[in-house]
């Protein structure tokens, strides 16, 4: 029999009466047919002819959506039934065992829950939730704002912008708007489903034993200035009796605190503040610290201040955004929307005192001035890693070719232009630009749904700014003050970026030096342990070349210059950032520098002597797609997943000491660095 | 395409031929019918239609089958249900047309109203959430997942895993080896038991309306399976709370806090009273005026001070009215379950309505309720919701207070309606028509014996029955779902059920031979009793601190405590009894005997006694302490604090739409109830018990 043949006998078969008007002889040769065939199956065909003529386009969208429902469906069963340990297997199968997590290895080498542990989460990971809003918010009561999904960012934009804003004069809520911090380990465990924070942390640790009550997030608001956490929240206070009943709870066993990025500034204030007497301060007396701490391990902390800080608040963007802007820029520039989302962004991010807190730290005695920086004659990492000798050729490498490679100049930080960038000093000519006429408001008219402080300054304003060509660390506070006059009005009552001279000066004591670890000494407790991890190996961010942007009054009138590269493959310059080593957000210098000279025995700003320690991490991205975000990683964020960092960790608030640990330990040039760095100590 | 064949050949209802020639023999049957019937016409019918199949091929690529015709149905389904659901969140949170009454918080806070003393919420039995810090293999994936509360997939994915990390030490009543189940922290604990079934979000969003925030509300979270002082003891739970206190009350102004427990809850706070001011080896070490400096008010809701019945029915064969009820119902099991799921998930012990079609079956060799009965009884705090206060309180063979109370809760929807006349009415047919229902006897065996003038009864002394012969333990058939009974001789459960009465005081020798070993554990933690002289030094222990008969009051005047609970539902307050009839291993001996009904109206339906309460709480549970124990300076209450009664009468809500209504008076569903809500935020802005109406 042909094959078309035994296609189609069937199918005739059951056709047949789909056309009723062409097809009636036929159909009347079927039934007659079908009168010699059992009775059910007439009333099945008689069905199937009603069926029949209901098919059309949309019976046939149906069918598909039904089809693809129905394979959604079993897949979803499927997986729902699959024994949770599957994915692990199939990583297992293709990258061979993995090893075991440092929680597992911990245990069987007998190590026991012993020190309470605080977690003091960073700027952005921790969760917000609304607990006050205006009309367009209304259903969200006690949701997440930040962190979580972010369903709402898509939903109602400005709704969102308005209730993450505060207020632009006072730095606290708008009137009518309550968002607050979200408590508990789940306010930082997980940032977003599936992006870890503290979540692995948090998991290793139970392993030795761990859990609620020797366990604590100190979340708070990270919008608002440190001291306004205990203005508005008690969130210092909230610390302060936590601690105090875990230490009393757990048998006298002091506290291990673990504060991650900015964390780090806000515990150095939360350490002053505790020992400070009542009205400003906790009233704890001066040996709260060395009684109820035991040691400090920042993570990845920014002491000194991070750049990408300025570009945030000088233009809203960082390197990411800069290069989102080199690829696609039709998107972010055009006002198709009306969105105008940058601008809108650092509308809010100005309103956030708490951004100034990472302002670089130390003026041009540590970050360098037009000539000269402390990171000098260094080679980026892949350069490095393409010398693959062993480390001390490795080290000559990186000495010998910096001193043939151009110099340069880490210390402008802001630079217009990239000729200006590596020009000599002796060739820029400084222009005075805070005496520039802050010319009057140019149409702003147009643009005032979206208000920056921009629009104050006027042409004239801007063109003084840019024509000044090169800021420095010291000079760049400067520069923000002329751009954002209220922001860095609000934020210098709450931060100090300077160097203190007389730390025995009154106006020390005045809460807003205290999270400045230039201008502040640490507490006496000469017991305590200051320990820095971080991880390096990664391009961070140092310094920018800016330009004027071209487009009208409306937009942000400076930008990064993304065409800004430099001359071959392996420069430091890509995209008009300048970049050194650090895990991508935070320079080693100001990771390190605390701990490896500031504080290092018995300095002024380390009076009792607390012991300090440097542990880095060296990245080394995940090798294939499985392992997520890697075990080893050293980036700013994921280095909380670290497995090296977790089993530091988790020996410390075992019991160990720093020393137990085998002391310092550094792949940067962290210490030659410090050593350029000409401080008093 | 073979595929497809095949199936059509079903559909034609051919003779099935499993054989490899399948496709070959359906063609050959196929032209053989066509030969059969009308053979001189085939070739040229054939021919027509081939022309006529090129032509519909185009328009129908597809055939019309079994198969598309479920698929158009799921994809009709689908897209419908999507529709609606996106227009459903398309829609404005406030329909036109559909007024949503205005919240307390908001009427409130409009009469300007703002927060005043920090809050603390307390929540009750079960309510709580538990999540998993450490387990089993079987648990692998679950940690800090959600066991209790939530959505409870794992009972339905892993019962047995479940089962086994939610119960406690058998001989402890703390953690089992290697397993580590804890309360979850914070507002989400208990702000919504289950996705949608909300426990304190209510009164939460309201409390926020007038200005509260985290900083000035607090969730006293804790392990509600655990004996009071071992939440303690092992998880510092009652230092956290004296700490949380003592900072709020700082960081607040000094202002003192308004504590508002649920349920259990009540007794926790009870004991956490005592705890906080006695010297630090069992106590918190806070002083004699703690309480007098931190706390300015106790807001009771559904209060459950003398414990509750439905407590003992659980331990004793881990059974209330809703299971005995859904055993009665087999067959309309199926439209009962939607209710069922909701309305017992929240009664005071609703781990046996998790999955009520399993119950008796053993199709799945599940025996489900033996396998709650043996982890509820790991629980040390169900011991602390036994009735306290014995036959004093809850009455005797013959007498009990509530004599006399008309159950007629059919008539009595109208009676509150029309007013008090007819609730008279109602009680004194009460009295006239019906037996005294004798409250008195707990637990029965057999309806009769349940309405027996005492002098008829069989005169036993149960004392002498339990001295409890050391048990032939002859089913080691059973071991696998070990419960105690188990290790009861059959002898003794006929003797038990011999003994036909129990009282509240009767009940304990019932349950310590029942369950020997729970009760040996728990009447470590907890007492029963009522104190004869309270300044025995016997009375400092901490078993007698979540006990109100058995404890004084902190010295703190200017406190004031509240009772507010629902009045309205009937509650379960006794019950008829008999033993089950099953062979030895299989089944608890004992079942409620849901056959016994009494007339219509009666206090008695399915074998359970009803009065008035709130579903869980009878009303003298609730209300006795502050109406009368603790009422003035009496002993128990030495410096004479204020107290206060508000009860709010059940109102079934109107409509589905309401949900669960804002008039409730049952258990849980109160605390969505509008007049509590604005009593509990007047107190916490500023309001004493006097300015917010006093008794009601």
């Amino acid at each position: 029999m042909p094959p078309i043949r035994r296609k189609k006998a069937p199918e005739t078969d059951k056709n047949s009466g789909s056309d009723s008007g062409t097809r009636k002889g036929d159909d009347e040769e079927e039934k007659d047919k079908q009168k010699n065939n059992s009775k059910k199956k007439e009333t099945t065909k008689a069905k199937k002819v009603k069926e029949k003529s209901k098919w059309s386009c949309v019976d046939s969208c149906c069918w598909l959506i039904g089809c693809i429902c129905v394979t959604w469906w079993v897949l979803l069963f499927l997986y729902k039934a699959m024994p949770a340990s599957f994915p692990q297997y199939v990583t297992e199968a293709i990258t061979g065992p993995l090893p075991d997590s440092p929680g597992v290895k911990l245990r069987k080498e007998g190590l026991k829950v012993k020190h309470p542990v605080v977690f003091v989460p960073g700027i952005v990971t921790g969760g917000l939730e609304l607990w006050e809003g205006r009309q367009c918010a209304d259903g969200l009561f006690r949701k997440r704002l930040w962190g979580g999904t972010f369903g709402e960012v898509y939903k109602r934009p400005l709704c969102w912008v308005e209730h993450m804003s505060l207020d632009n004069e006072s730095g606290l809520d708008p009137p009518g708007i309550r968002v607050r911090r979200v408590p508990g380990l789940v306010a930082a465990d997980y940032f977003a489903p599936g992006y870890f924070v503290w979540a692995v942390l948090i998991a290793n640790l139970a392993c030795i034993g761990y859990e609620e009550k020797n366990m604590y997030m100190a979340a708070y608001d990270w919008r608002i200035s440190f001291q306004n956490t205990e203005v508005r929240d008690q969130s210092l206070s909230e610390i302060k009796s936590k601690i105090e009943l875990m230490v009393a709870t757990s048998g006298g066993k002091k506290a291990v605190i673990l504060p991650h990025s900015m964390g780090a500034l806000y515990f150095l204030h939360f350490m002053k503040w505790v020992e400070a007497p009542a009205p400003m301060g906790g009233g704890g007396g001066p040996d709260w610290c060395s009684k109820h701490i035991k040691a400090v391990m920042n993570i990845a902390g920014p002491f000194l201040g991070v750049p990408k800080a300025v570009a945030g608040l000088f233009s809203a963007e960082a390197k990411d955004i800069a290069v989102a802007r080199a690829i696609a820029p039709g998107f972010l520039d055009n006002d198709m929307f009306r969105l105008q989302t940058l601008q809108h962004v650092m509308k809010m991010t100005r309103t956030w005192d708490s951004t100034m807190s990472m302002i670089p730290k130390g003026g041009d005695t540590i970050w360098g001035d037009l000539d000269w920086s402390p990171e000098e004659g260094y080679v980026p990492s892949k350069r490095r890693q393409r010398n693959n000798d062993t480390e001390l050729a490795r080290q000559n490498a990186t000495g010998s070719l910096g001193s043939q490679s151009k110099r340069i100049y880490y210390g402008r930080m802001i630079s217009f232009g990239k000729d200006i960038a590596e020009a000599a000093s002796s060739e820029i000519e400084l222009l005075d630009f805070q005496d520039a006429i802050k010319g009057n408001t140019v149409a702003n008219t147009t643009c005032r749904d979206v208000w920056t402080e921009y629009h104050d300054m006027g042409i004239e304003g801007i063109r003084a700014v840019a024509e000044h060509k090169v800021f420095s660390a010291g000079s760049v506070i400067d520069l923000l003050q002329f751009v954002a006059p209220k922001m860095m009005a609000r934020g210098s009552a709450h931060f100090s970026y300077g160097i203190a001279d007389n730390l025995d000066d009154p106006k020390y004591k005045h809460y807003k030096f205290w999270s400045n670890p230039l201008e502040t000494r640490l507490p006496n407790a000469p017991d305590m342990e200051i320990f820095s991890l971080y991880g390096v190996g990664i391009p961070t961010e140092r310094a920018y070349v800016y330009e004027l942007s071209p487009s009208a009054e409306c937009n942000i009138p400076f930008q990064i210059s993304t065409s800004a590269d430099g001359e071959d493959e392996d420069s430091c310059l890509k995209d008009g950032v300048y970049t050194v080593d650090g895990d991508e957000t935070v320079p080693v210098l100001s990771a390190g520098f605390m701990c490896a000279k500031g504080w290092r025995g018995k300095t002024r700003f380390n009076p009792s002597g607390i012991r300090t320690y440097v542990r880095e991490y060296d990245h080394s991205p995940p090798t294939n797609l499985l392992e997520g975000r890697g075990t080893q990683s050293g980036a700013h964020v994921d280095i909380m997943g670290n497995f090296a960092l977790i089993e530091d960790v988790m020996r410390v608030v075992a019991g160990a000491t720093g020393e137990d640990l085998g002391g310092n330990r550094v792949y940067s040039d962290i210490f030659k660095w410090s050593e350029n760095i000409k401080l008093h100590l | 395409m073979g595929s497809i064949l095949r199936f059509r050949k079903l559909w034609y209802l051919g003779p099935v031929r499993c054989s490899p020639l399948e496709l070959q023999s359906f063609e050959n049957r196929e032209v053989d019918k066509e030969d059969e019937g009308v053979a001189p016409k085939v070739e040229s019918v054939v021919v027509d239609k081939k022309r006529e199949q090129k032509k519909r091929n185009k328009r129908q690529p597809k055939e019309w089958r079994c198969i598309d015709y479920c698929c158009w149905i799921i994809g009709y389904l689908c897209t419908t249900w999507w529709l609606l659901f996106f227009v459903y969140h398309c829609l404005p949170a406030t329909l036109p047309g559909f007024q949503v009454p205005e919240s307390p918080g908001t009427r409130l806070k409009s009469e300007g109203l703002s927060a005043l003393h920090p809050v603390v919420l307390v929540p009750g039995i079960v309510t709580g959430g538990l999540e998993l810090w450490e387990g089993r293999p079987c648990a692998e994936g679950l940690f800090r997942k959600r066991l209790w509360g939530g959505s409870f997939a794992e009972i339905f994915k892993r019962p047995f895993c479940w089962l086994e990390h939610l119960s406690l030490h058998n001989e402890t009543g703390l953690d089992p080896p290697g397993i580590r189940v804890r309360a979850v922290p914070g507002l989400v604990a208990a702000d919504y038991f289950a996705p949608g079934y909300f426990v304190w979000a209510v009164l939460i969003e309201n409390l926020a309306k007038i200005g509260y925030e985290g900083k000035n509300l607090h969730m006293a979270a804790y392990d509600w399976r655990l004996s009071f002082q071992n939440t303690e003891i092992r998880d510092q739970a009652l230092s956290r709370l004296k700490s949380k206190i003592e900072v709020m009350y700082v960081t607040n102004g000094y202002k003192k806090v308004v504590v508002v427990p649920h349920s259990m809850g009540v007794l926790y706070f009870l004991h956490f009273l005592k705890w906080v001011e006695s010297p630090p080896p069992i106590g918190g070490g806070g002083g004699p005026g703690w309480c007098a400096r931190h706390i300015q008010a106790v807001m009771n809701i559904g209060p459950a001070f003398l414990g509750v019945p439905k407590a003992v029915s659980n331990i004793f064969s881990a059974e209330g009215k809703d299971v005995a009820f859904i055993r009665y119902n087999v067959q309309g099991l199926r439209e009962k379950f939607a209710n069922c799921v909701l309305h017992t998930y929240f009664t005071v012990f609703l781990s046996r309505a998790m999955a009520p079609g399993v119950f008796d079956s053993e199709i799945l060799g599940l025996r489900t309720l033996e396998h709650l009965l043996r982890v509820s009884r790991t629980w040390d705090s169900t011991v602390s919701l036994l009735p306290k206060g014995g036959e004093t309180i809850w009455g005797n063979l013959d007498w009990s207070p509530e004599e006399g109370h008309g159950c007629d809760f059919t008539t009595k929807g109208e009676a509150h309606a029309s007013g008090n006349s007819v609730n008279n009415v109602n009680q004194s047919r009460g009295l006239e028509v019906k037996d005294l229902v004798k409250y008195g006897r707990i637990i029965s065996f057999g309806k009769a014996v349940s309405q027996l003038p005492s002098s008829q009864l069989p005169n036993i002394d149960p004392k002498q029955e339990f001295s409890c012969s050391s048990a032939t333990n002859f089913s080691s058939l059973c071991g696998e779902v070990w419960t105690e009974y188990d290790e009861m001789s059959r002898e003794r459960v006929q003797k038990i059920a011999k003994t036909n009465c129990y009282t509240a005081i009767t009940l304990f020798d019932l349950l310590r031979c029942v369950a020997p070993k729970m009760m040996q554990r728990a009447e470590a933690h907890f007492s029963h009793g009522i104190s004869e002289n309270l300044d025995d030094p016997k009375y400092a222990h901490y078993r007698y601190w979540s006990n109100p008969l058995e404890t004084k009051l902190p010295n703190a005047p200017d406190m004031e405590i509240y009772c507010l609970y629902g009045v309205g539902i009937p509650t379960e307050r006794a019950y008829v009894y008999k033993s089950s009839p099953a062979d030895k291993c299989k089944h608890i001996p004992f079942r409620i005997d849901s056959s016994a009904d009494g007339d219509e109206g009666s206090c008695l339906n399915s074998g359970v006694y009803f009065v008035d309460g709130d579903e869980s709480v009878p009303v003298i549970s609730a209300g006795f302490m502050c109406a009368k124990g603790w009422r003035g300076g009496t002993r128990f209450n030495p410096s004479g604090m204020a107290t206060y009664i508000r009860e709010y009468k059940h109102k079934a809500p109107a409509s589905l739409l309401e949900g669960r209504g804002t008039e409730s008076g049952a258990h849980v569903d109160i605390m969505g109830n509008v007049a509590l809500i604005e009593d509990v935020l007047r107190v916490a802005a500023g309001s004493t018990g006097k300015e917010i109406g006093g008794e009601k």
